[in-house]
């Protein structure tokens, strides 16, 4: 990540309601080009709203955005010149063979003839989409169709990419080669802004992350800054026996204790001093401890300290 | 290349991309052609011996007997192949305003209008295509117009014309539903006023009431010159009303759809 980069994305002060009901309130991120910027937040936190904000499809109440230098409310189509969008529902012509999809992309991108067969050749190879090609995509997998709606994103080489949840349903191995296409795409210079309700894929691909909770941001850092920002690290001791869980309980501050499988968690900051120091004590009083574990943070801790909810207990939100 | 020539060509795309739906959905297409079909034999070969005898011979283009009521039904039933053809329009406009594919096209680089105008160019061939074979249809039970190569000329120029306002008003009709079922029965109403007009009977065998209603409609000005271009029956301000009817009904159905199209709320 480099910091000194010209931003690919910008926004300040976006709001957005549907009827009474607030949506974005106030929202303000910058994303550098070619790096990954992803939206964190459960379902209704108003990731989609961002993306059809940004991607021209409706206008914000009010703020301004600009995408690749281009001001979405004023000129739309330059922003529509420069970007890709792959929806969380696939966009694709149900009726039509994957061929017959891409070649509609490569007529409404203005590629000449020659220029688009080619381009669309290599993106059916490099989806693995060649062999099904002539299949109307209403005989495609979940993980076909995904892979599909991306090609037919890339095939006006975007700057710009969006992906709303590009990886909601579906299965574990595409949902790793969605990943490899994204890095692949960072790594050609491209700018990805996506949403994720997924903690380890935002951890996994992003350099920059905001957690959107109703409607605002309610964080924003890189994954290693987020994680620190919380103290969500434990050390975790098995003991063998009752008494030695309460002995435990009663020397180490902060413990807490699951009685039934016989743990107990200890906070800590992660440093070797803090973790001698905790064992010395535990030495010193006596108590046997059968096994050890350290827990760092992960973005669940980071989403649970900045909302003061579990992502669980938001996504049963109505 | 210039935006004019950026429109004509995203037109041409859209237009493909509907011909060929239109094409793998086959099973829409034979029902829509289907139904005045079907209509066509039920009132001809059910209804016609007895209808026949209230036409006499001005209405019946000189045939007698069913032969005379075919020529006299045939324009109405044309009309029943345009409205029902145009079920079809607001069906696939539908389809796509509920898919995500929609979406898609209005993130691109692509003229604005050139998603609705593939719909109207694409539906506009399939109605023609429609109503050739129901025109086709008729002349083989022994339909028999006398009209000459010019009267020909106008009376598929008059047809064309209402079909293209009918498609416009299918497509805001498709817009405007929320649901590919909604879109499919809206435009029901269409084939009705076929029926509620000088389609099938003459409207002055109609209670009074009725008579008021379906004289000012629109399809009873468009059968009726229909009916007078094809077999010689007298025409009247009746051409003057369907012109009049077709381009003002294409022009508030197009600003209709429009308005529709640019103020969509996302799903």
């Amino acid at each position: 990540m480099s910091v000194a980069r010209r931003p690919a994305i910008v926004a300040a002060g976006v709001r957005k309601s549907f009827d009474e009901k607030v949506v974005l309130d106030d929202v303000d991120l910058t994303v550098a080009e070619g790096t990954v910027f992803a939206l964190l937040g459960p379902n209704g936190a108003g990731k989609t709203t961002m993306i059809r904000i940004l991607s021209t499809l409706i206008a914000a109440d009010a703020g301004r955005a600009s995408v690749a230098g281009h001001d979405v409310a004023d000129d739309p189509d330059e922003v529509r010149a420069a970007i890709g969008v792959t929806g969380q529902f696939a966009a694709l012509d149900e009726l039509l063979t994957g061929m017959e999809n891409m070649r509609l992309m490569a007529d409404l991108n203005h590629l000449d003839r020659s220029a688009g067969r080619q381009r669309v050749g290599e993106l059916l190879d490099r989806f693995g989409i060649a062999d099904a090609a002539h299949k109307p995509v209403s005989t495609y997998s979940g993980g076909m169709r995904r892979r599909l709606d991306l090609a037919m994103t890339l095939v006006g080489s975007p700057q710009v990419i969006f992906l709303d949840e590009p990886t909601t349903g579906l299965d574990p191995v595409s949902r790793r080669t969605m990943w490899d296409s994204v890095r692949e795409l960072v790594a050609a210079g491209v700018t990805i802004f996506l949403t994720t309700q997924y903690l380890d894929e935002a951890d996994e691909l992003a350099d920059q992350i905001a957690v959107l909770d109703h409607g605002r941001i309610v964080a924003m850092g890189s994954p290693d800054e987020l994680k620190r920002r919380v103290s969500g690290g434990h050390v975790r001791l098995q003991v063998a026996t009752p008494d030695a869980l309460r002995a435990a309980v009663e020397l180490l501050e902060g413990a807490s204790c699951d009685a039934g499988e016989l743990q107990v968690q200890v906070p800590t900051d992660g440093t070797v001093a803090s973790l001698r120091r905790l064992l010395g004590l535990v030495d010193d009083a006596g108590i046997e401890v059968e096994h050890l574990s350290i827990h760092t943070p992960d973005l669940d801790d980071v989403f649970f300290a900045v909302t003061g909810h579990a992502t669980d207990e938001a996504l049963a939100l109505p | 290349m210039t935006a004019m020539t950026h429109t004509i060509g995203d037109s041409a795309t859209m237009t493909r991309r509907n011909l060929l739906r239109l094409r793998r959905y086959p099973s829409m297409t034979v029902l829509l052609v289907g139904m005045p079909i079907v209509l066509l034999l039920l009132f001809v070969y059910v209804f016609g011996g007895q209808l026949a005898h209230g036409l006499g011979d001005r209405l019946s283009g000189g045939h007698a007997g069913r032969a005379g009521y075919l020529n006299y039904v045939t324009p109405g039933v044309l009309l029943l192949a345009t409205s029902a053809a145009v079920q079809g329009t607001a069906i696939v406009v539908a389809m796509d305003m509920t898919g995500g594919i929609i979406d898609r096209f209005r993130t691109m680089a692509i003229s604005r209008s050139a998603a609705l105008t593939g719909h109207v160019l694409a539906s506009l061939v399939q109605t023609l295509v429609s109503l050739v074979i129901v025109a086709v249809v008729a002349i083989a039970l022994g339909f028999r117009p006398d009209a000459g190569p010019v009267a020909w000329l106008a009376a598929v120029g008059v047809l064309a014309l209402f079909s293209f306002a009918l498609v416009w008003l299918a497509t805001a009709l498709g817009l405007a539903a929320k649901s590919v079922e909604t879109a499919s029965n809206t435009p029901m109403f269409l084939t009705l006023l076929v029926f509620l007009g000088s389609g099938f009977v003459p409207v002055a065998t109609m209670p009074v009431g009725l008579q008021q209603f379906a004289r000012y409609q629109p399809f009873t000005p468009v059968t009726e010159t229909l009916r007078g271009l094809l077999t010689g029956t007298p025409i009247g301000t009746n051409a003057v009303a369907a012109v009049a009817w077709s381009i003002g009904l294409a022009l508030a159905s197009y600003i209709w759809a429009v308005h529709l199209y640019r103020h969509r709320r996302p799903a």
